[in-house]
């Protein structure tokens, strides 16, 4: 490949035709995304047990079927896709999966689980299989959707579900102080991780069909250009929506991430910098109305402006931000290695939301820099594969999709380092959590699917896919 | 729509930039303030994840570790002999955290002391858990046995120490506390905790006397008086000084008078003023003297004289520092007063025997400390205490002039309680008012130092703050000399 970097061609998806599919490469990366956390895996149970673990041998299969499914189907169905999103997310995911499996040894977390609730369930197969189901999304996406731009048929079907699983949540007793599950026997989702998506899609579609009449001025203002009056009806019923799901559900991160989705997805669609300050402007101004009178919203802003204090710790009933700067000190630059930190204190939400802290702590600063980078390259993926599409709505919906992806893992990251208020949202691919690893898993899968086409040789011919392989490999 | 694209591409960045910047923040600039944060629990983890390094007194440590269960904590603190160990231990405990030696050497006593680094790489290599070093005193456990003892069940602190070298050799206080009792974080451990709290108990036994509590010193201060006076040169030791009896204190029409009808007191030598303690010599020498040089001679003795910046003493790291004794600024007759301890100036115990082992040592005042040495868990010595002069109140001369003085008092004055068969020792006794129109019980005070051959080895300040003695019985002679004089005896009887 060495020829190849001399070329911006090689190491972008931004061109067209003639590329090299890149899949050796996707290899080559998947043997370090399953290598590593298999390692972390014996060296956590190194560190607590002083011996492998006992699921070594099935952790470390799980983690290579799970890899080679993916790149199998890739290879297959999406032969030109970008190379480096599938081991990103298999690299985080399998980290994950070793950090919830570390916190499910802490007797700690053991004694507070038997406290509360009698007994302790481990949390790390329910993540495995969650991983598989999530995969297997990913595969179902390759497989049924040949093409992305088929979404654009269901803009208005995605408004109507994204809102019925935008609004589910309130019909649903609130855990921990938000609502936002929807719990059906069984099984407990969190419908805003897939609300994103959904709602991307209808964005993408909707934005390509009004892009025009929205980004028509009316006139200048200070160098902007400011929307037509009537123009401003859909930005404030999204910013309304956000406000209710903010007063209703009590759920800072999912209005956040909407709204700021929308707005992102706006400025795309029309290139006008106003909307952006209009949305910074509502934003801003909702954050405070709402702020005046939410007890919810006042407790997470005093927390992280005060996290270590007695009385902040008192009324809101919880020291889960103490915790967590106390962890992410407590591991310094080096770390104290895996499974020999006491991130475990930070108690309720420790392998969930708080995730990071883990990393923080036993990885220390290097691991945390590693780990946000890796984060960092899987949008930077997403809006480079928005580059390379070739149709307004590929280049929106691959936009919308990494734009709330790393909305998403700034907002919980943030909040969990105290640099912006905690807002209750998962860690991308790390965090225990169903709904979450299903959701970015699709979300995975559709990226992939727009840089396959995107990077596909235009015109497509549609010869059988085997002769494809061999053929366009290797140019 | 590629230049939006762009732009937003950007924009992730600086988002994940804000996270790298947050995150060095966090880890990098302010990780040691984080992890060394007393409320971070995982300080308290460490600090008792292997048994605590002990506290030593004459080759025994007089402190242990258990180990617990059903906790974070591995180990425990244990005291043998808390109550009485308490004024030199301090506490540590898992939920309330430590003080005094136990605060002050957790590096050592949990071995993560900088220069217990080779030992932690040893240990580290050849597998073994990491053990802390240990704390040698230079206590006395007999003394401290005789001082705990000799308070029984009244409330007073002892202090003693060794004039040659300024090593503290009992410190002891009733009440006390027995740190055993909260040093987990059980419900029990808090209940014993709050029982001993000031608000719940008035007698404050947590409170540690004889370093942290400030007494009028009462006539004990007239040691201090009478250096003052020796020194200035305008008075000896057996010539008269000229005082009335009674003695009108200046600027103002109020007679002072002495304890009972004492005619020797007037016109009496320094000597004979000290044998009967008489007010009136004293004051008169003060106001004489004036403020600047009581306030000279008080602070070459170790008082301070303001308490600005602070309650405790930061001139004497002993190394648990002890309140600051004070010799205030004062208008004529108040310094007066102060010239018999009964005005604005206050001592604590320590500071008085420090005022006997400046007299006894010749006129050389040592400075005061309790910890002989650290050493390494292999028992090598990580650091010695080399015995220090603080200054040099009195002259060899005027020393030895004040000795006679003081044994005068011993010999046929008010401290005959304080003698000791055939060794020479020299005291002086105090009773100190207070409360309003004096209606409390008065404080006794004795101040000594027995004296060898080779030197004097022990000198020793006992305060007994209350009892239910009918108030002219108070005499430091009747309740405290007594007490002195067993310590005395202790350190003695180890000396042969």
């Amino acid at each position: 490949m060495s020829n190849l970097t001399t070329t911006t061609g090689s190491n972008t998806t931004v061109s067209s035709g003639g590329l090299p599919s890149r899949r050796n490469t996707e290899l080559a990366m998947l043997v370090f995304a399953v290598l590593i956390p298999v390692f972390a895996y014996a060296n956590v149970g190194l560190a607590i047990n002083d011996k492998l673990p006992s699921g070594m041998l099935g952790y470390g299969f799980g983690m290579v079927l799970l890899a080679g499914v993916g790149h199998l189907v890739v290879r297959r169905y999406a032969p030109y896709a970008d190379p480096l999103l599938l081991p990103l997310a298999t690299l985080l995911n399998g980290l994950g999966l070793v950090l919830i499996w570390r916190l499910d040894q802490s007797e700690r977390l053991h004694q507070r689980a038997e406290n509360l609730f009698g007994s302790f369930t481990p949390d790390a197969p329910k993540q495995l299989l969650y991983s598989a189901i999530g995969l297997a999304l990913f595969v179902a996406i390759l497989l049924f959707l040949k093409d992305h731009r088929v979404l654009q048929r269901y803009t208005y079907i995605s408004m109507a579900v994204g809102l019925v699983l935008l609004v589910l949540p309130v019909f649903f007793k609130p855990v921990n102080g938000a609502r936002i599950w929807v719990s059906i026997g069984p099984i407990n989702l969190q419908p805003g991780e897939f609300v994103k998506i959904i709602i991307a899609i209808f964005f993408a579609g909707y934005l390509m069909v009004k892009r025009d009449a929205l980004a028509l001025a009316s006139r200048r203002f200070m160098g902007l250009y400011l929307p037509r009056g009537r123009d401003l009806g859909p930005i404030l019923v999204i910013w309304g929506l956000s406000l209710m799901i903010l007063v209703f559900e009590t759920d800072l991160g999912t209005s956040l991430l909407f709204f700021g989705l929308f707005v992102i997805m706006l400025y795309v669609a029309t290139e006008r910098t106003s909307w952006i300050v209009f949305g910074l402007l509502l934003s801003a101004g909702g954050a405070s109305l709402v702020a005046t009178f939410e007890p919810h919203v006042q407790d997470r802003v005093q927390a992280w402006l005060h996290p270590f204090s007695q009385e902040v710790i008192q009324t809101t009933g919880s020291d889960q931000i103490a915790q967590a700067l106390w962890a992410f000190g407590s591991g310094g630059v080096l770390g104290t290695g895996w499974g020999q930190g006491n991130s475990d204190l930070i108690g309720f939400a420790a392998n969930s939301d708080f995730i990071l802290a883990t990393v923080g702590e036993e990885m220390g600063l290097t691991g945390m820099m590693a780990v946000l980078l890796l984060y960092g390259l899987i949008v930077e993926r997403g809006v480079r594969t928005a580059l390379a599409a070739r149709d307004p709505f590929g280049k929106l919906l691959a936009v919308g999709l990494s734009g709330a992806f790393g909305l998403q893992v700034f907002v919980v990251a943030g909040g969990v380092m105290g640099l912006i208020p905690l807002t209750g949202m998962t860690m991308p691919f790390l965090a225990s959590g169903g709904s979450s690893v299903i959701a970015n898993w699709a979300l995975v899968g559709i990226l992939l699917r727009i840089s396959d086409t995107a990077r596909r040789p235009a015109p497509a011919p549609a010869p059988s896919p085997d002769a494809e392989m061999t053929q366009v490999v290797r140019p | 729509m590629n230049k939006p694209l762009r732009r937003i591409a950007i924009f992730c960045g600086l988002l994940v930039m804000a996270l790298l910047v947050r995150t060095n923040w966090l880890q990098f600039v302010q990780a040691d303030e984080l992890k060394t944060d007393p409320d971070n629990r995982r300080v308290s983890i460490a600090r008792y994840a292997q048994p605590r390094g002990n506290i030593i007194v004459d080759g025994k440590s007089v402190t242990g570790s258990a180990a617990t269960d059903g906790t974070d904590f591995k180990y425990k603190r244990t005291y043998k002999d808390g109550e009485m160990w308490a004024p030199v231990t301090g506490y540590a405990s898992q939920a309330f955290g430590a003080n005094q030696l136990e605060k002050l050497y957790d590096p050592i006593l949990t071995g993560d002391d900088d220069r217990l680094f080779f030992n932690r790489t040893i240990d580290m290599v050849t597998g073994k858990p990491q053990k802390g070093g240990n704390v040698v005193t230079t206590l006395s456990a007999k003394a401290q046995k005789a001082a705990y003892d000799g308070l029984g069940d009244k409330k007073g602190a002892v202090a003693a120490i060794d004039p040659s070298t300024g090593a503290i050799l009992a410190l002891a206080n009733k009440p006390s506390y027995d740190a055993s009792a909260f040093a987990g974080n059980g419900d029990k451990d808090s209940k014993a905790w709050s029982a001993l709290q000031k608000k719940n108990n008035e007698d404050d036994p947590m409170l540690n006397r004889a370093l942290r509590q400030t007494y009028p010193p009462g006539s004990t201060f007239k040691v201090v008086t009478a250096a003052a006076g020796l020194e200035s040169g305008d008075y000896d030791v057996d010539s008269k000084t000229d005082s009335p009896d009674p003695y009108t204190l200046p600027n103002t029409s109020k007679d002072l008078g002495n304890e009972g009808n004492i005619p020797q007191c007037k016109d009496a030598s320094v000597r004979v003023a000290l044998q009967w303690s008489c007010n009136t010599v004293f004051a008169k020498m003060s106001d004489e003297l004036g403020n600047d040089e009581m306030i000279k001679t008080a602070e070459k003795f170790g008082f301070e004289k303001d308490v600005e910046g602070g309650t405790l003493d930061p001139d004497l790291d002993t190394p648990v520092r002890p309140a600051k004794s004070i010799y205030p600024k004062d208008t004529r007759p108040q310094n007066a007063q102060a010239g018999i301890g009964q005005a604005s100036n206050r001592a604590t115990p320590l500071q008085m025997a420090m005022v006997a082992s400046a007299v006894a040592n010749d006129g050389k005042l040592m400075k005061p400390y309790m910890v002989d040495k650290l050493v390494a868990p292999n028992l090598n010595t990580v650091e010695q205490t080399k015995p220090e002069e603080l200054s040099q109140p009195v002259s060899a001369e005027n020393a030895q002039k004040l000795q006679s003085a003081m044994e005068t008092v011993v010999e046929k004055g008010t401290g005959t309680a304080g003698r000791i068969p055939n060794v020479t020792v020299g005291g002086k006794t105090g009773t100190a008012q207070h409360g309003e129109n004096n209606k409390d019980n008065p404080y006794a005070w004795f101040i000594s130092y027995a004296k060898t051959s080779d030197g004097s080895p022990v000198a020793v300040a006992v305060v007994v703050e209350s009892s239910d003695t009918l108030r002219n019985d108070i005499a430091g002679g009747k309740l405290a000399a007594p007490i002195a004089k067993d310590v005395m005896e202790a350190v003695l009887d180890e000396k042969r």
